[in-house]
C-alpha cells in the first residue's frame, strides 16, 4: 500500500470538525508557513515538490504561482476551482465532504504565499450541502485564529468565501469561472491576458484545483523534496482517482503513481475487478475528455510495456495509442457496453455544455450528437462515420477555449479504436437495436473470468 | 410585489458584503439561488426583476445570467423535482432504466410535471456522483444507488412530506 497524504485521516471520526482535525495534526502547515517561512519560501517549496495541477491540465503549481503579477497597490486573489463537472470525476467532492479542513488549511497557506486576503472557493451549484460543510469549517478556523485577521499574530489577514455556481460545466474552465464569479454568463475569455496578470475583477489571480491546494499541506509539513520522492519522474506525490463504471468497488482512491493500471483495476484494494464477472472492454482513464482506450492498449502500451497510473505512462503513444491522466476520472466499460451509445452520451454532454461563443464548437457539438444519434438508433450511413471524423477534426484547435478539443477527442478516439463497432451499427440497423456488439478483438487477453 | 423574508434579506446582505465595493454584481448567482428557493422553485420575471433591484442592475443583466445556468428553472416546476443524471458513467450503471421507470411510475415524460403538481422529471448531465450511480438530485441533496425500489421509496417519502406540510 502506497503512502496516503490527503485521505489518510479522512475517515477518522469527527475529522470534519476543527478540534479533531487539529488533534490529528491539522493546521501545522499554517503554523509552519506563517511563523517560519516567507511567502516566497512557500512557493519555492511547492516548486521543489513538482506538484502538478490536479484539475486536468497538469501544469506545475509552483511555476503558476511564481508567474503571478504583483503590481503595487492592486489586490491579488486566489480562487479555488471546485466546479468539478467533468463526467467521471468526483474526487474533489469526496475531499471536501470528508476532510474539509484540509482544503481550508491548504487555502490559508497558498493565500499567504500569493498574498491573497480574499480567497474564493467556486463550487458547482449542485454540491449545495458541501457549501454548508465548508462554511462551517471556515467558521471554526476563524474562531481559532487560523483564518481572519492577523492569523496567529503574523499580521496576515485572510478571508475565505464560498461561491456557488448554478449548473454549467464550462465554468470549470478558469476564465469562464472568473466571469461567473463576477456575476456574468460563463463565457471563457480570450487569452492572453492570463489570469495571473488580469483575472478576477482584472486583478492578478491564481486559479487552482481543490486537490492541488490540499496537497500544499503535506508539502509544507514534510518539505517539497519528500513529496517529490513519492511517485515517479514528473508524476510526483499522490493522486486522487475517482473510479466508476462497471467495476466492483467504485469510489475515490489515493494512489501513488507507481502502480500499474492492471493493479488499479483488478486489485481488491482499488476497483476490485470488473463487476458481475464480466470482461474488461474499454476505459476512459482521465475524465470524459480524454481518449477512450480498448483493453489491450489500456493494460499495455503499444510497445508492450506495462501501462502505469501516471501522467507519462497514460499518455504513452500519444493520441494514436495512448490517453491522458486528465482529471483522474477513471471510467470502466465492461464487455456488454456499447461504445457508440457511450460516446453519444458524451457528445450530448458537450453539446449541452458548449457556451456557444465559437461556431466550430457550438455547431460542431450539435452535429456530432445528431450523427451519433442516427448511428446509435440504426439510421446511420457509412459516410456518417467519416463525416464525424471530419467534424471533430475541424473543431479541434479552432476554438477560444479547450472545451472544443474536449468534445472532439472522445469522438475521435472512439472512431479510431472502435470503428468496426460503428460500422456494425450501420450495417445491422435492426440487430443493433436488440443487442450490443460485444467485445470483439479489443478484449483484454489476460483476465478471463472463470465459470 | 414580491420580496424576500427578513431572514433571506439578511442572508442576501451577507452574500453581497463578500465582494469589494463596486463589485456587488458578483452576488447575482447566489442571490438567484435564494430567489428560486424562496419564490416557489423557479425564477419568474418578477423574481428576476426583484433581484435586479437589490443589486442595482438592469433587468436584462439578470435575464442574461439566469438563462445561461441550468439550475435555474425559468418555468414553474412541481414541488419535487427529480433530476436524473443520464451521462456516460451513469448510463453504464443503468440510468436509462431508472428514467424509464420514473416515467412509468409518474405517467409523465421528461420535462413534464404530474397533474397534482407534485413531481417534475428532468434529465441532467453529470452531477459528480458517477461512482454512486444511478443517481438523481432532489432539492439540496443527492439520492444515489437508485433502484426501482429506491425510487418507489423516494416517491412515497415525498408524498408523505407533502401531505404533512400542506
Ligand atoms: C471545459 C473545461 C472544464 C474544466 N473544468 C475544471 C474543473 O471542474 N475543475 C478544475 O479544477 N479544473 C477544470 N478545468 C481546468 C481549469 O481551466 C484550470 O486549468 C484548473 O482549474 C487549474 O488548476 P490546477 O492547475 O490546480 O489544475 C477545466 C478546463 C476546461 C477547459
Ligand atoms: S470552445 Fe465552446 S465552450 Fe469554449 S468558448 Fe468556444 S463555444 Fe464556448
Ligand atoms: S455521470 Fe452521472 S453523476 Fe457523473
Amino acid at each position: 500500500m502506497g503512502r496516503k497524504l490527503l485521505l489518510e485521516k479522512a475517515h477518522v471520526e469527527g475529522i470534519r470538525h476543527f478540534d479533531v482535525y487539529r488533534r490529528e495534526g491539522g493546521y501545522k502547515a499554517v503554523e509552519k508557513a506563517l511563523k517560519t517561512m516567507t511567502p516566497d519560501q512557500v512557493t519555492e517549496e511547492v516548486k521543489k515538490s513538482g506538484l502538478r495541477g490536479r484539475g486536468g491540465a497538469g501544469f506545475p503549481a509552483g511555476m503558476k504561482w511564481s508567474f503571478l503579477a504583483k503590481p503595487e497597490g492592486v489586490p491579488r486573489h486566489l480562487v479555488c476551482n471546485a466546479d468539478e463537472s467533468e463526467p467521471g470525476t468526483f474526487k474533489d467532492r469526496y475531499l471536501m465532504e470528508f476532510i474539509p479542513h484540509l482544503l481550508i488549511e491548504g487555502l490559508v497557506v497558498a493565500s499567504y504565499a500569493l498574498g491573497s486576503n480574499d480567497t474564493y472557493i467556486y463550487i458547482r451549484g449542485e454540491y449545495a450541502w458541501i457549501v454548508d460543510i465548508l462554511e462551517q469549517a471556515i467558521e471554526e478556523a476563524k474562531a481559532n485564529n487560523f483564518l481572519g485577521d492577523n492569523i496567529l499574530g503574523s499580521g496576515f489577514n485572510c478571508r475565505i468565501h464560498v461561491q456557488r455556481g448554478a449548473g454549467a460545466y464550462i465554468c470549470g474552465e478558469e476564465t469562464a469561472l472568473l466571469e461567473s464569479l463576477e456575476g456574468k454568463r460563463g463565457n471563457p475569455r480570450i487569452k492572453p491576458p492570463f489570469p495571473a496578470v488580469k483575472g478576477l475583477w482584472d486583478r492578478p489571480t491564481v486559479v487552482n484545483n481543490v486537490e492541488t491546494l490540499a496537497a500544499v499541506v503535506p508539502i509544507i509539513n514534510n518539505g517539497g523534496e519528500d513529496y517529490a520522492s513519492i511517485g515517479v519522474g514528473k508524476s510526483t506525490g499522490t493522486k486522487l482517482i475517482s473510479a466508476c463504471g462497471n467495476i466492483n468497488n467504485p469510489g475515490v482512491y489515493e494512489i501513488d503513481m507507481t502502480i500499474s493500471v492492471e493493479e488499479f483495476i483488478f486489485s481488491d484494494e482499488y476497483c476490485g475487478g470488473i463487476a458481475n464477472g464480466k470482461r474488461l472492454k474499454a476505459c476512459i482513464p482521465g475524465g470524459s475528455s480524454v481518449p477512450i482506450l480498448p483493453a489491450n492498449l489500456l493494460l499495455k502500451t503499444a510497445k508492450g510495456e506495462t501501462r502505469m497510473m501516471n501522467y507519462e505512462s497514460l499518455a504513452d503513444g500519444g493520441f494514436a495509442t495512448g490517453s491522458m491522466m486528465g482529471s483522474g476520472g477513471f471510467i470502466i466499460l465492461d464487455e456488454d457496453q456499447c461504445v457508440v451509445r457511450h460516446t453519444l452520451t458524451l457528445a450530448r454532454f458537450y453539446r449541452h455544455e458548449s457556451c456557444g461563443q465559437c461556431s466550430p464548437c457550438r455547431e460542431g457539438t450539435g452535429w456530432m450528437e445528431k450523427i451519433l444519434n442516427n448511428i446509435e438508433y440504426g439510421k446511420g450511413k457509412m459516410s456518417d462515420i467519416d463525416l464525424l471524423w471530419e467534424i471533430q477534426r475541424k473543431i479541434e484547435g479552432n476554438t477560444i477555449c479547450p472545451l472544443g478539443d474536449a468534445a472532439a477527442w472522445p469522438v475521435a478516439a472512439a472512431i479510431r479504436h472502435f470503428r468496426d463497432e460503428f460500422e456494425w451499427h450501420v450495417l445491422n440497423p435492426e440487430e443493433s437495436q436488440k443487442r450490443n456488439y460485444g467485445l470483439a478483438h479489443y478484449a483484454d487477453p489476460v483476465h478471463v473470468p472463470v465459470g | 410585489m414580491i420580496k424576500f423574508s427578513e431572514q433571506t434579506l439578511k442572508e442576501a446582505e451577507r452574500l453581497i458584503a463578500r465582494y469589494p465595493e463596486g463589485k456587488e454584481k458578483s452576488a447575482l448567482i447566489p442571490l438567484l439561488h435564494l430567489a428560486q428557493d424562496e419564490f416557489g422553485g423557479w425564477l419568474s420575471p418578477e423574481a428576476m426583476d426583484y433581484v435586479a433591484g437589490l443589486l442595482k442592475l438592469e433587468p436584462i443583466e439578470v435575464y442574461e445570467v439566469a438563462t445561461f445556468y441550468s439550475m435555474y428553472n425559468l418555468r414553474p416546476v412541481g414541488r419535487y423535482v427529480f433530476e436524473v443524471c443520464q451521462t456516460g458513467p451513469c448510463m453504464l450503471r443503468g440510468s436509462d432504466n431508472i428514467i424509464d421507470y420514473i416515467k412509468k411510475r409518474l405517467s409523465i415524460n421528461v420535462g413534464e410535471t404530474t397533474e397534482d403538481g407534485l413531481f417534475t422529471l428532468k434529465t441532467v448531465e453529470c452531477l459528480g456522483a458517477c461512482g454512486y450511480a444511478p443517481m438523481m438530485q432532489l432539492g439540496q441533496h443527492y439520492r444515489e444507488h437508485l433502484t426501482p425500489e429506491r425510487v418507489d421509496q423516494i416517491i412515497e417519502e415525498c408524498r408523505v412530506n407533502a401531505a404533512k406540510n400542506n
